[in-house]
């Protein structure tokens, strides 16, 4: 750790990691209602578990970037971040309307627009919030002796996330046009800006681990974020095919989102050839186990797995069904979940001075979590290929079907056990540092051997 | 080879023109193409108000609607020619624990009998909105 005001991030991933937790235990709640065991109905009937599980979701993958940026910027451009008592505020004011919105989805206060469940008045908090984060943010980057490519991406993706958040915060009374600006907002972040975030993030881990040249890395980031754009802002054409839009869509979606999984498939290129080229000398291998996967799962579950079911001929059949849970959760996971963990565990020795890096536990952290997530997705596979022979294309009834589907959803919670015991260990391994300390300044100079 | 200003034009001329073209098609979705396959003239009072009740009760929790929404209950896009009027009704009133078909459980709820026909116009409205063949007949048959 270079400035003590990085210390910040610590609070942000804390925070993830307890939203994780409890977003896993909405999961299983769900999984045990598809299996017919929907115990809880009275006090949490599922709209209210699946309000809660996404919107966990999206606030633990967001602090975590939030953390994320408080640890980069000033480490990339070389001062202190510009606010310590204002990013303080902000973190307890980002803590305090998380745990509102999901408790209030418990009592039926929401929007019931999926990802965007928060009701307006949050919503209004949540902008507040944000613009103090990209305020400081800015600040920080502004004051700073250099700005760097990896610095701007980032903190772009991040003033991007924000402003895409508006066009969500409208009413509107047809729900064919509802639907198509919710999209603006959760597609043109998942499948856009937050590639760009991805992608600062990624290129920092990587010119710190590898110890690869800048100008390399930096310039094949620009490369793979505009192929994320070139594909992906035509691409939210997927969710417009048979929605109320016009038929173009159906052409300009499908060509346009075949194209997406290069982008992801850049990406990971990009990631081996860096490591493959630099030095393998670091001694952080559980970053460097994330950052690579984080490379390689998003290709799989975000590109490949999302290949899958995106041509208008296939998604005809497999829209609105567990086939899109397929594709949600390995895409999620190896994208966003595997991004937030790798800088986590690449900064938290750094901030702390307790060089847990290459130990047992994180490594049971990384396979059972990693093998857990495969196993669901495969889970998620099998129950949604089965809904669609016998729903969609036999005409069956829905509850014909979801009784066949039983079986895989057991199979779920297998898998499911074995990715909680995984983050179980990570955990583990976060507390496990203890707090961050100003004793670790500059404390680490093995990390950084390559830099010179 | 590529140097790192020529990515960078790549970067933004790439984003700046996709942006451009995606905004124009938004404009062209929401003004000419979604009101004419929405009929957006036939929505009444009734059907904005089954919207929102849609919504603040969030139906899409559980159930998809033009195939959107989560995978534990019924997709509700024709519901009205599917299932009819009645059987909707009956649904939307049931007591004693609510609506529980072959034991999977929604939630009761309390609607005026106006409610009830503010979400039975939504989804007559929703019967009629053409969305590029979704959903597909079952191609084998029953």
């Amino acid at each position: 750790m270079k400035f003590t005001s990085q210390k910040i991030a610590y609070h942000f991933f804390a925070l993830s990691m307890l939203l994780l937790s409890l977003q896993i235990v909405y999961g299983f709640i769900m999984g045990f209602a598809h299996m017919g065991y929907d115990v809880l109905h009275e006090w949490i009937p599922f709209n209210a578990a699946t309000a809660t599980h996404k919107n966990l979701l999206v606030v633990w993958i967001i602090s975590g970037f939030m953390g994320a940026a408080y640890y980069i910027i000033p480490d990339e451009s070389d001062t202190e971040l510009w606010s310590v008592p204002l990013a303080k505020l902000q973190f307890w004011s980002l803590a305090i309307v998380g745990v509102v919105a999901v408790a209030g989805f418990h009592v039926g206060w929401w929007e019931g627009r999926k990802f965007l469940e928060i009701p307006r008045p949050l919503d209004f908090l949540v902008a507040i919030n944000v613009i103090l984060f990209l305020v400081i943010i800015l600040m920080t980057l502004f004051k700073g002796k250099k700005q760097t490519t990896t610095a701007w991406v980032l903190t772009m993706g991040l003033v991007f996330l924000a402003l895409l958040y508006l066009p969500g915060m409208v009413y509107f009374d047809n729900i064919s046009v509802d639907s198509f600006m919710r999209w603006w907002v959760v597609h043109l972040w998942v499948e856009g800006v937050w590639e760009l975030i991805m992608g600062g993030i990624l290129s920092f881990l990587l010119i710190k681990l590898t110890g690869v040249d800048r100008e390399v890395i930096e310039k094949w980031l620009y490369v793979i974020v505009g192929l994320t754009f070139l594909s992906g802002i035509l691409g939210t054409g997927h969710h417009y095919y048979y929605t109320g839009g016009p038929d173009y869509w159906l052409l300009v979606g499908g060509i346009f989102s075949a194209l997406e999984p290069l982008a992801f498939l850049g990406m990971t290129i990009f990631a081996v050839q860096m490591y493959r080229k630099g030095n393998k000398s670091h001694p952080n291998k559980l970053a460097l186990y994330w950052t690579m996967s984080t490379a390689i799962v998003s290709f799989l579950g975000a590109g490949l797995l999302g290949l899958a079911h995106t041509l208008p001929g296939v998604n005809l059949y497999t829209h609105g069904t567990l086939i899109t849970a397929m594709h949600g959760h390995l895409a999620f996971w190896g994208a966003y979940a595997s991004l937030v963990l790798a800088i986590m565990s690449y900064s938290m020795p750094l901030m702390t001075g307790r060089k847990i890096y290459d130990n047992r536990n994180g490594h049971l952290a990384f396979w059972f979590s990693n093998i857990g997530m495969l196993g669901m997705t495969m889970a998620f596979a099998a129950a949604g290929v089965a809904q669609v022979y016998l729903e969609r294309i036999a005409g069956y009834e829905f509850m014909v079907a979801a009784e066949e589907t039983k079986a895989h959803f057991f199979v779920l919670i297998i898998a499911a056990t074995v990715f909680t015991i995984g983050i179980g260990f990570f955990i583990g391994n976060f507390f496990s540092f203890g707090l961050p300390s100003d004793d670790a300044l500059n404390d680490a100079p093995e990390f950084e051997p390559l830099l010179a | 080879m590529l140097t790192k200003k020529q990515a960078k034009a790549f970067f933004i001329g790439g984003t700046v023109l996709f942006f451009l073209i995606f905004v124009g098609m938004t404009v062209n979705s929401l003004t000419v193409g979604i009101p004419q396959n929405t009929n957006a003239d036939n929505i009444t009072d009734s059907v904005k108000h089954g919207k929102l009740l849609w919504d603040q009760n969030n139906c899409m929790g559980c159930h998809t609607i033009m195939g959107e929404g989560a995978y534990y209950a019924p997709e509700l896009t024709r519901v009205y020619s599917r299932k009819g009027e009645n059987y909707i009704r009956t649904v939307l009133n049931a007591k004693n624990g609510g609506w529980g078909p072959r034991g999977r459980k929604m939630v009761e709820y309390d609607f005026t009998t106006e409610e009830v026909d503010d979400i039975i116009s939504f989804f007559e409205w929703m019967d009629n909105v053409y969305l590029n063949g979704f959903p597909a007949e079952p191609s084998i048959g029953e």
